[in-house]
């Protein structure tokens, strides 16, 4: 603790932006790791767009100010947000426990289970320690789904860490991986609607233990922002009352 | 024509972060390392210390990993500074260190370090006699520094630039790692989305060899004006 | 070792991020980037003699290709290098099936081929550069005694060449471990992988990377003494006698 206090202070003076701000809801901007498909992603002209993204403009548009999206590298989110690079996270971000000690949660807008995903061909049937003895996980790096093939297959499966789901996904197509865990939606969009009959989900969708799994997905922001938070929750409440979020909804995740 | 799949006018705005940030890199590493080397040649010991620290773990520690420590931990660190602020005296300021300040900032102090190598060998390489007689001339410490040992320094010290200054150029593809949408990342994205690697990797490739080919020219040009009054031979 | 371990238990109580699942992270990390560095140094060594002997020849063909590879790898970012192999093989057709596979399908392979083709091409013109500075009158000595060309290079050039070549080549070393934390960018859990991987898991940057920077800070100072002990040894004889 002491020795990140006195790097801190040593690393203001290597600080080259400074400016003010105050505490009342006001235009903010929103970090996002893109592309995590179809949650958020970019169009080819470079336009993001996504379901965290819509959602997250009708919120802003609820509660009456104006929202800047920042592209944000995932391993990098938390940390920038309490850097104020942006002033709310709204990136598929599992609310859990080790998270809710960083930042303030949202009311959760979502909550999608995890799953597993392989190549069509794979034989396994139930992703077990046992089964998934010697093969190659790939997760993305620091997220839950990483957490928790670590502790439970680390033991006796390699385990590919990816900065971004596309990496994976490009990985998965080469033939370098065994085997994918990710949050179903994102799975769903990149390997199976994308790719017809390549790849297949392996087993249940996978939602327990909730000390991994926590409780859906939230918008985070910093701790001291509750006020903030509040005008985000109201919102979420107007628009799952007034239908928007389930027109948003059923763009994104039901059958057209 | 190659087909770029409409990345060519990303590609052309990652080259020009690539080359800011190479040239923004430079300068401060020619600030640190002048600084460095007049440091080590000092005659206060504190100074010589912490000169030498800074020179020996700059060059143990790999690029990345000091990026990285800089760009997350850089975060963390002013985020407790300001939060610390905010609720001791309720003063709230925004401070952002983003991923090119952030690459700036460690390639220049990276460089900083073997730029200081480089002045240091070239100021003790300058002729005594040429400082003897600014002194002569009644000239005051800085008015020597800009007429004489900065001139004569260079001449020695160009050739290590110039190197170094390759070295730094390739080195500016580490921030695509954490983030900066440079050259790299912008052409890695593209493999990704096209699944063909090989274009724009090679497109990349070629870039960095015409910047370095157009710096090669350009050093050498500098050159023949630091050697002006030399002789071929010299 | 039971004692060890309990000691090693004892000194880790206190702290939630350098569990003993942790530091073996660190330890597997430093055994990959041990590895890797150093088969791409020996491999890249063994690559860079033919071809710095090559690179000086006087027929264009022969000199000009190496030129050329040298330019390349030495003009363009290792990360470069590194996205095009490990991304590249992927699409050479049908490579999947072939007995290849087996071996480039892990990302250990890949980038042991970049990093070996990176460390030849600064090894050919350190090499190259030794072997040019041979002095005359040692060629000319061997000549005279009618050794072939390649005894001479066997026994006069080669053998001074290394040696003269042994400060730079160490400083290529130390640039070889250092380029090897990119090797994380590509899923490897070297030393920079586990760093990484620690970090995203506890948000802790400082503890992360401060850990790795010092395990790097000491694995340049081993590179740098043994560099020094071999200088003292093999230069000995560049050194002012008669003392």
């Amino acid at each position: 603790m002491k020795i990140q206090t006195i790097l801190g202070i040593s690393l203001i003076g290597a600080t080259l932006f400074a400016g003010s701000a105050n505490a009342d809801v006001r235009d903010i901007r929103i970090g996002v790791d893109v592309p995590y498909e179809p949650m958020e992603f970019r169009t080819p002209d470079g336009e993001l767009t996504g379901f965290d993204i819509e959602l997250g403009n009708a919120l802003c548009a609820e509660i009456g100010i104006q929202c800047e999206w920042v592209v944000q590298g995932w391993d990098g989110i938390i940390p920038g947000l309490m850097a104020r690079k942006y002033d709310a996270i709204m990136s598929s971000m599992t609310i859990n426990d080790d998270r809710r000690k960083q930042v303030l949660f949202s009311d959760p807008y979502f909550t999608p289970p995890s799953a597993w995903f392989a190549p069509a061909a794979s034989d396994i049937e139930m992703p077990y320690p046992q089964t998934l003895e010697g093969m190659t996980i790939g997760v993305q790096r620091g997220t839950l789904q990483d957490n928790y093939v670590t502790d439970n297959f680390g033991d006796v499966a390699d385990v590919n860490r990816y900065a971004t789901a596309d990496d994976m996904v490009l990985d998965m197509d080469a033939g370098r991986l065994d085997i994918v865990f990710l949050d179903f939606p994102v799975g769903k969009a990149t390997l199976i609607d994308s790719k017809a009959g390549d790849y297949k989900v392996i087993g249940e969708m996978i939602t327990e233990p909730k000390e991994y799994f926590g409780d859906g997905f939230g918008i985070a922001f910093r701790q001291r922002d509750e006020e903030l938070a509040n005008a985000f929750n109201e919102a979420l409440a107007t628009l799952k009352d007034n239908g928007t979020y389930q027109e948003i909804y059923s763009d994104y995740f039901e059958a057209k | 024509m190659i087909d770029l799949h409409g990345y060519g006018p990303r590609l052309f705005e990652g080259a020009m972060i690539t080359i800011q940030l190479g040239v923004l890199s430079l300068i401060l590493s020619v600030i640190l390392g002048l600084l460095t080397a007049s440091a080590k040649m000092s005659r206060s010991w504190i100074l010589h210390r912490i000169g030498t620290l800074y020179t020996t773990i700059i060059r143990g520690v790999p690029d990345l990993v000091l990026m990285m420590l800089l760009f997350f931990g850089g975060q963390i660190g002013i985020n407790q500074v300001t939060d610390w602020l905010y609720y001791q005296f309720d003063i709230d300021i925004f401070i952002n260190v983003n991923e090119f300040v952030a690459g700036v900032l460690t390639i220049g102090l990276i460089f900083g370090a073997y730029m200081g190598e480089t002045f240091r060998g070239a100021f003790m390489a300058v002729d005594n006699g040429q400082i003897e007689a600014g002194r002569a001339y009644g000239m005051t410490n800085w008015l020597m520094f800009r007429r004489i040992r900065f001139p004569l320094m260079m001449r020695h010290a160009l050739p290590g630039l110039s190197n170094n200054w390759m070295v730094l150029l390739k080195t500016t593809a580490l921030v695509s790692v954490i983030g900066l949408s440079d050259m790299v990342r912008v052409a890695a994205e593209a493999s990704k989305a096209t699944r063909e690697p090989f274009t724009f990797m090679l497109i990349v490739a070629a870039i960095y060899l015409l910047i370095a080919s157009v710096s090669e020219w350009g050093f050498a040009k500098l050159q023949k004006r630091y050697d002006v009054g030399f002789g071929e031979s010299n | 070792m039971e004692s060890l371990t309990q000691w090693i238990q004892g000194l880790l109580a206190d702290n939630t991020i350098f569990t003993l699942q942790t530091l073996s992270y660190y330890g597997e990390g430093l055994v990959t980037t041990v590895q890797l560095v150093f088969l791409s140094l020996v491999i890249g060594l063994v690559l860079a003699v033919p071809l710095a002997i090559g690179r000086g020849s006087k027929h264009r063909w022969i000199q000009l290709p190496i030129f050329f590879y040298c330019y390349v790898f030495r003009g363009t970012p290792l990360l470069v290098q590194l996205y095009l192999i490990y991304y590249g093989v992927v699409f050479i057709d049908g490579i999947q099936d072939t007995w290849l596979w087996v071996i480039l399908e892990k990302p250990f392979v890949p980038a042991l081929i970049a990093f070996t083709l990176n460390t030849a091409a600064y090894t050919t013109e350190i090499f190259r550069g030794a072997i040019k500075s041979t002095a005359r009158g040692e060629i000319e000595a061997a000549r005279a005694y009618g050794m072939s060309w390649w005894l001479m290079m066997r026994r006069i050039v080669l053998p001074s060449a290394f040696r003269r070549a042994l400060p730079a080549y160490g400083n290529e070393v130390i640039f070889m471990l250092h380029a090897s934390a990119i090797a994380s960018v590509v899923t490897i859990m070297d030393l920079t992988g586990a760093a990484r991987f620690v970090y995203a898991r506890f948000y802790a940057p400082f503890d992360a990377f401060l850990f790795v920077a010092a395990i790097y800070l000491c694995l340049t100072f081993s590179i740098l003494y043994l560099f020094r002990y071999l200088e003292k040894r093999l230069l000995v004889h560049l050194k002012p006698s008669g003392q």
